[in-house]
């Protein structure tokens, strides 16, 4: 299998499950004759035609909205954010509308809304965000973050396959950094499984999307430098959040640092760490901890925009303290 | 350039059952929401009363020009329960519902008539103003993808006009030529604001033109005008011709809810429009002096319809509370309930 890209890992997802089910289509802005800002639907105008891949006015109220009401109606709409920062401008129709609609009136909304997240690329404050912990307190959407070409694929084809309205966090500093071989086959991640991204008994590193890989980049740091064996634990999901595997892992390794992109104060960090105390309290041989960016917003400048978001050196020193406890 | 639809160039295609239908849906509604002002008073009604008094002839006549056999669909807002029960609702749903009962509709999650029937062609609007405006452009989008001959049917009020969703939905409707029709309800008031204050247009049909689509204005309180209207634009939408925004003048006679005192409302105001433009007394007159029905013809409906709503209260008293467990059902498709919050002690445990 020759090795694609996590953006062409997403774009092969969106392909066979337009190919597999006629009510999935796609709608967003500049997503058709030019392929999306970052071409991520390249090709698709040409093989599914203007009724399913469809360029919008510049209005995520406008089409996230009518995504739902199709939706409603036994469409399967995937709508692409061009960056997810934007995604801000649709937040009252998908919390209010969108994630109520089955609760409250038994509608069915299976939809995804998807987008390039995600900083270390210097885009700046409108360019670089990652807005997921100002959804992660609204019952009814599922949020899902891959971090690897091959979840990028198999969770984006869930989230279409899902019959709940998802919001598909795709991390634009992974986009063409990495290639993978994809699994034969049709290839499908349940959501709502965390994955052991590594395997360790010191320490446990719990993060999810670009900081995967700075966490493992650590890993090795702390392996090579400090004879510390870590394990990291990609969440993939933090809507639903996989209880189950976070406890498991701080039971084995009784440490645990939790490692997020987005800014620390009121980030899923918090919630994490809530529930490890609520969980596995008496198991913890010392406090959790959390890396994450500082509470500002993304600065442009490489010298600023390095400094605010997590390192590889932050997470190294984090767990040093956390094993010297 | 809008159009004004007079009632003088009408000649609606109604037959005389027909019109009879248009009366029963407009008692109907009155004396449903008479019912509900009682048992609000009772402390029967949970949260706030809606009231459409007055406005009777503009949800029941627009919902009217639907083809409910072929699928249409609408979305109504507080003051259209007169369209729902067009689309099929019946007072037994609705009564259980303002009550907030196990067994309502929404099982007791939503309030008043947010509430929503694919099978029967409506889908319940939210608290957010403007939101069912991009939500219906996406359902009628989903009529024009599949070449169904369905219509999609939205309200909105004078105040929703002013909302990002409101344009934004409109906008993506008209470039889509979505089989939809926009119905905004100018009753005169959002909440408190008159609709002066709420926007400089002239006429809330002009702001038509600046989606490229038709709009026209027309007599809210004059049943058949509406229907005529609304059916002109369904028709245009069926053949493929897109939106069309219909602007029905009206007047709201009660408060924004029923706890609203309308200090705000000038004196002589609400009785003008009461005694000189009320739907129902102008229908009457013209079902009678116009077409000849005879009044004890309209009295034996008025009979059935009070016989209806007092049947539909005695079932709707005796329905259960929601059972509070149901709270966790249904967030979700999968999983199908949510987990008792596992930090939060179980009460009984």
């Amino acid at each position: 299998m020759p090795e694609v890209t996590y953006l062409e890992a997403i774009r092969e997802g969106l392909m066979e499950e337009m190919e597999r089910d006629p009510n999935v289509l796609c709608l967003g802005e500049d997503i058709g004759a030019y392929g999306g800002a970052f071409k991520v639907t390249e090709g698709l105008l040409a093989r599914f035609g203007a009724d399913r891949v469809i360029d919008t006015p510049v209005s995520e109220t406008g089409f996230v909205g009518a995504a739902a009401g199709a939706a409603h109606m036994g469409l399967r709409p995937v709508c692409e954010m061009q960056f997810i920062d934007f995604v801000s401008c649709a937040y009252s129709i998908l919390t209010n509308y969108v994630a109520t609609a089955r609760y409250r009136t038994f509608l069915p909304c299976p939809m995804v809304v998807r987008g390039p997240s995600g900083g270390y690329v210097r885009g700046g404050p409108f360019h670089s965000q990652n807005p997921e912990a100002a959804f992660l307190h609204t019952p009814g959407l599922k949020l899902v973050c891959p971090a690897t070409a091959t979840d990028a694929k198999g969770l984006l084809k869930a989230a279409i396959r899902d019959d709940d309205p998802v919001l598909f966090f795709e991390h634009k500093y992974l986009y063409r950094r990495i290639r993978e071989s994809m699994p034969a086959g049709d290839h499908v991640v349940p959501i709502g499984k965390a994955r052991v991204a590594r395997e360790g008994t010191d320490l446990s590193i719990i993060t999810y999307a670009a900081t995967v890989w700075k966490a493992l980049e650590a890993a090795d740091i702390l392996d090579r430098e400090d004879g510390l064996s870590v394990e990291v634990l990609d969440l993939r999901s933090l809507l639903p959040l996989d209880d189950d595997a976070i406890v498991a892992s701080v039971k084995k390794t009784n440490r645990a640092l939790v490692v997020h992109e987005d800014t620390a104060t009121g980030g899923v960090g918090g919630e994490i760490i809530a529930r490890i105390n609520q969980l596995a309290f008496e198991w913890l041989d010392a406090p959790v901890r959390r890396v994450a960016a500082h509470d500002v917003p993304l600065p442009y400048a490489p010298a600023l925009e390095d400094f605010v978001l997590p390192q590889t050196a932050d997470i190294v020193r984090a767990a040093r303290w956390l094993a010297e406890y | 350039m809008a159009a004004t639809v007079s009632p003088a160039t009408l000649s609606a295609d109604l037959s005389r059952n027909q019109l009879l239908e248009l009366y029963y849906y407009m008692r109907l509604t009155r004396v449903l929401e008479e019912r509900l002002v009682a048992l609000y008073r009772q402390t029967k009604v949970i949260g706030g009363l809606f009231r459409s008094l007055g406005q009777e002839a503009e949800s029941v006549g627009s919902a009217y020009a639907l083809d409910r056999a072929r699928g249409d669909i609408l979305s109504p807002l507080i003051r259209n329960l007169g369209s729902m029960l067009v689309q099929g609702a019946r007072p037994l749903e609705i009564l259980r519902q303002y009550m907030a009962k196990g067994d309502s509709m929404s099982r007791g999650r939503e309030a008043n008539i947010h509430v929503g029937d694919l099978a029967r062609g409506f889908i319940g609007q939210i608290s957010h103003l403007g939101d069912m405006v991009p939500v219906m452009a996406g359902v009628t989008l989903s009529f024009k993808l599949r070449k169904q001959p369905r219509v999609g049917l939205v309200y909105v009020g004078d105040g929703a006009t002013s909302t990002g969703a409101f344009h934004e939905g409109l906008n993506f409707a008209a470039v889509q030529r979505c089989p939809l029709v926009v119905i905004v309800e100018n009753n005169g008031y959002a909440y408190s604001t008159p609709t002066a204050v709420q926007t400089a247009a002239a006429r809330l049909a002009d702001k038509a033109a600046g989606y490229g689509i038709p709009g026209v204005s027309a007599d809210g309180n004059d049943v058949v005008a509406v229907y005529q209207v609304t059916r002109e634009a369904v028709d245009r939408a069926r053949r493929g011709g897109g939106v069309t925004l219909i602007e029905v003048v009206t007047y709201r006679r009660k408060g924004h809810a029923e706890h609203d005192d309308q200090s705000y409302v000038p004196a002589g105001e609400i009785e003008r429009w009461a005694e000189k433009n009320d739907p129902l007394d102008r229908f009457t007159a013209r079902l009678t002096d116009g077409t000849g029905v005879p009044a004890a013809e309209l009295e034996a409906i008025d009979d059935r319809v009070r016989g209806e709503i007092d049947h539909a209260t005695d079932l709707a008293e005796q329905s259960p509370a929601p059972e509070p467990a149901d709270a966790l059902v249904g967030v979700y498709a999968s999983p199908p309930t949510v987990p008792m919050q596992w930090y939060r002690e179980q009460r009984d445990a």
